[in-house]
């Protein structure tokens, strides 16, 4: 299976008479844009605004974050069971708007939606902050209940992110980059003396508005499957979380993902990567236990000898890592986690909520609960009242000045558990 | 809420003289070994001993001012007499900072050192540093709050010992950020704090992996913690008598929530008073939690909070009697300590008022 992403870097996003790319700069017609959001009869009004990196803009509060992608050839679209059909995609070629951002924001859906700051010291915790961002700020039909104004905001933004990638098909590609390889029987026969991985992708399944959804299938019905690596660069599977957002996979990042990165980039010199099992959170412990077996049974037949797990999440989450770990390493198969940690605003609690001595090799990617001390910014896109409501924040996190006192994971991306940025808890 | 440590490591730095103030005991005076261990708290001005050495290796950034001196036998056999007074014999010197010892593997010392800088920290809020080896008790004792460095287990040491006592020192004195624990070479203190790696978790984790897939040595980030477990109680033997208690961790709280619990990480819980309440009505209570979808829970709070099916199952004696308060919180990314003061809390106040068992509902 042969993907080329045709990469077009964005250095600066403004309105323009059309929507397209030019020299690095995505210009974007208001009206038109606002229209395709528009299409969407559950909202009852919708903004649009723009924001680069370095401004001094806070965008609160922050469902979602989607990179503009449509498919240039090959079968299927972007986004499918949304924006595509429900064709299997990952072959072919797909433009990328590299360097800018759909961002759905609005009146809160629901408690654990977070903030991006375009600079100060938020900035360097959030990938969002260095991209150049398109918000969709929507107010939903009065009546509405929240899981249908969850699920309108959730696919204006892959529509959104679809059609500014759709207008930009005439723009100068700067980087192809091509990402080639067979399944997993194929490619281990190629490559008989390399370690086999395979990568567990964990993903909040638990209903309630946390939701993930591939090929537009909610995966809380699901048993865990095997796609491709390249299927997930097309957005098979996407966010519908409200979940705390420091450790939500957005949509971004699984278009994104960076275990999928150093996988591939290692294929066939260090190890054979064997594809990606997206599985479940469930709620249940019945539901753990048969997820955890399918996972580990799953890898077992590859013909696996290791395992990248990747959390989403805290709290009951936890248990379900330590399953999955404890289910192969019972098989024999070596596993890796990565993960959060939720120790307190000072530090001195343990971290997870559940443990168990199989998980030897543990990726920190921070607490989530130390404090950040956030300026005020010259304009805010939202409402930073909001603040008070989010996972992180409190009553008094707001000052008066518009500064914010608040944990770290009232900041979107900033301790993800695919490990996507340099983060990590240590002890001092 | 404490920013704990992070202030030290954000004073800017200045050029003036630091003032250094010195603790060890009188074998390092040279007053003698265990005949001497029991002399009494003094004081010399200047460096005496090893300060000497602390002296040259803080150059001209620091001086060293006084040195604190007490017997070992004396400061462990009146701990708080020979504390308050080495707290005060250092304060009048107005140190930036303390360097104690190294006690190395000298056990009594080592406590002395640990709790004097545990004191003066905690009584003068400067930050101060000392150093010993591993298995020397003060370390467990101590190294929650204090910064002990990692040393040889004898005086052969003393030359590593104390250049790592001064550049930890220089660094909370605000002449860089602090590290972590493994790379400045001190105990860690038991907590944890975010730092920038020099690559992806990704990275990491896929390198790690590989070193586990070929039986090569690798650090996890975070040992698993050991989880306390408590066993349950016996099994109820009279239930028709028992009074029985509601508390939740699913964040239903008078509507409001007077008490402002947070949404998550909660540090706190509610007592509310049900004693006059068949049902948990919208217009009384609400959800706040913010860990889940509380469209249902807004709808009827019974739904988390079950006192409706409670009250029938109370009139229809099945069972004695309903405690007349509910506690609650919201059960999302509380920190385990929290969580285990609510529960001891709560715990310690239902068995004062005679409770026999509890319905925990979680969410």
């Amino acid at each position: 299976m042969r993907l080329e992403l045709h990469k077009v870097r964005i250095e600066n996003v403004s309105w323009g008479e059309t929507t397209e790319v030019r020299r690095g700069t995505l210009s974007i017609n208001r009206e038109e844009m606002l229209a395709v959001a528009m299409e969407e009869p559950r909202f009852a009004h919708a903004e649009l605004e723009i924001t680069r990196p370095g401004e001094s803009v806070r965008i609160i509060p922050v469902k979602d974050v989607i990179e503009p992608r449509c498919k240039l050839s090959g079968p299927g679209e972007v986004f499918p069971g949304f924006v595509g059909g429900t064709c299997t995609v990952g072959e072919g070629s797909t433009l990328v708007l590299e360097g800018a951002a759909v961002v759905t924001s609005g009146s809160i859906v629901a408690f654990q939606e977070g903030l991006i700051d375009m600079s100060g010291p938020a900035a360097v915790y959030s990938p969002f902050s260095r991209t150049n961002n398109v918000v969709l700020v929507v107010e939903p039909v009065q009546g509405i209940d929240q899981h249908s104004y969850e699920a309108a905001l959730r696919e204006a933004g892959f529509r959104l992110a679809w059609y500014l990638a759709d207008k930009s098909r005439e723009a100068e590609v700067d980087e192809v980059k091509v990402y080639e390889m067979e399944g997993p029987v194929k490619e281990s026969f190629k490559y008989p003396h390399l370690p086999r991985v395979a990568y567990f992708c964990m993903s909040i399944t638990q209903g309630l508005l946390h939701d993930t959804f591939l090929y537009g299938a909610d995966m809380k019905h699901l048993v865990p499957t095997l796609i491709h690596p390249n299927e997930k660069m097309d957005g098979a599977m996407v966010s519908g979380n409200c979940v705390s957002s420091c450790d939500k996979n957005t949509t971004w990042h699984h278009l994104n993902d960076p275990i999928v990165e150093e996988l591939y980039e290692r294929h066939g010199k260090d190890l054979v990567f064997l594809g990606v099992i997206p599985t479940l959170e469930d709620t249940r412990l019945a539901g753990k236990e048969r997820t955890s077996s399918f996972n580990a049974n799953l890898a077992r037949s590859l013909g696996a000898d290791g395992v990248v797990i990747s959390e989403e999440g805290y709290g009951n989450p936890d248990t379900d890592l330590c399953m999955n770990a404890a289910k192969c390493e019972k098989l024999g198969i070596k596993t890796v986690v990565i993960s959060d940690e939720a120790a307190g605003t000072d530090g001195r609690s343990q971290g997870l909520a559940d443990a168990t001595p199989e998980i030897t090799a543990f990726v920190s990617t921070g607490n989530v609960n130390e404090m950040v001390e956030l300026p005020p910014m010259d304009r805010v896109i939202g409402h930073d009242g909001s603040i008070s409501n989010l996972s992180g924040g409190a009553e008094e996190s707001l000052r008066e000045d518009g500064s914010m006192f608040v944990e770290l994971q009232a900041i979107i991306g900033s301790t993800n558990e695919l490990g996507f940025s340099r983060i990590g808890a240590r002890w001092v | 809420m404490k920013m704990t440590t992070k202030t030290t490591t954000q004073t800017t730095t200045t050029t003036t003289t630091k003032r250094v103030v010195c603790y060890i005991n009188q074998f390092f005076a040279g007053m003698g070994g265990e005949e001497q261990a029991h002399v009494p708290p003094l004081v010399r001005p200047g460096a005496i001993g090893p300060a000497a050495q602390v002296q040259s290796l803080f150059g001209g950034e620091a001086k060293v001012v006084a040195t604190v001196i007490c017997g070992d036998s004396f400061y462990g056999e009146h701990l708080e007499a020979a504390r308050e007074e080495c707290v005060r014999m250092i304060g009048e010197f107005k140190p930036d900072v303390l360097m104690a010892g190294p006690a190395f593997n000298a056990g009594r010392y080592g406590v002395a050192c640990g709790d004097v800088c545990a004191a003066v920290t905690e009584g003068l809020g400067i930050p101060a540093v000392t150093g010993m080896f591993s298995e020397n008790p003060g370390v467990e004792l101590y190294s929650p709050q204090v910064f002990i460095v990692k040393t040889a287990d004898s005086a052969r040491g003393m030359k590593d010992a104390l250049g790592a006592m001064t550049s930890l020192a220089r660094k909370l004195l605000g002449g860089a950020p602090l590290g972590a624990a493994e790379e400045e070479g001190y105990f860690s203190r038991g907590t944890r704090r975010n730092f920038f790696y020099e690559t992806s978790g990704a990275r990491r984790a896929v390198d790690m992996l590989l070193k586990k897939l070929a039986g090569t040595p690798f650090s996890t980030e975070y040992e698993m913690p050991v989880f306390k477990r408590i066993t349950p109680a016996k099994p109820l033997e009279n239930l028709e008598k028992a009074t029985i208690a509601l508390v939740s961790s699913g964040g239903i709280v008078p509507r409001g929530n007077p008490d402002h619990i947070r949404v998550s990480s909660a540090e706190s819980y509610g007592i509310y008073d049900i004693s006059g309440l068949d049902d948990l009505t919208p217009d009384e209570f609400e959800s706040i939690h913010g860990g889940y979808d509380r469209v249902w829970a807004n709808e009827d709070p019974d739904t988390v909070l079950p006192l409706d099916v409670m009250r029938e199952l109370e009139k229809e004696g099945v069972f004695g009697k309903l405690y007349d308060h509910v506690f609650t919180t919201t059960g999302t990314g509380t920190a385990v300590a929290h969580a285990e003061r609510f529960g001891r809390e709560i715990g310690e106040r239902l068995k004062r008022d005679g409770v026999d068992a509890v319905i925990l509902t979680s969410t």
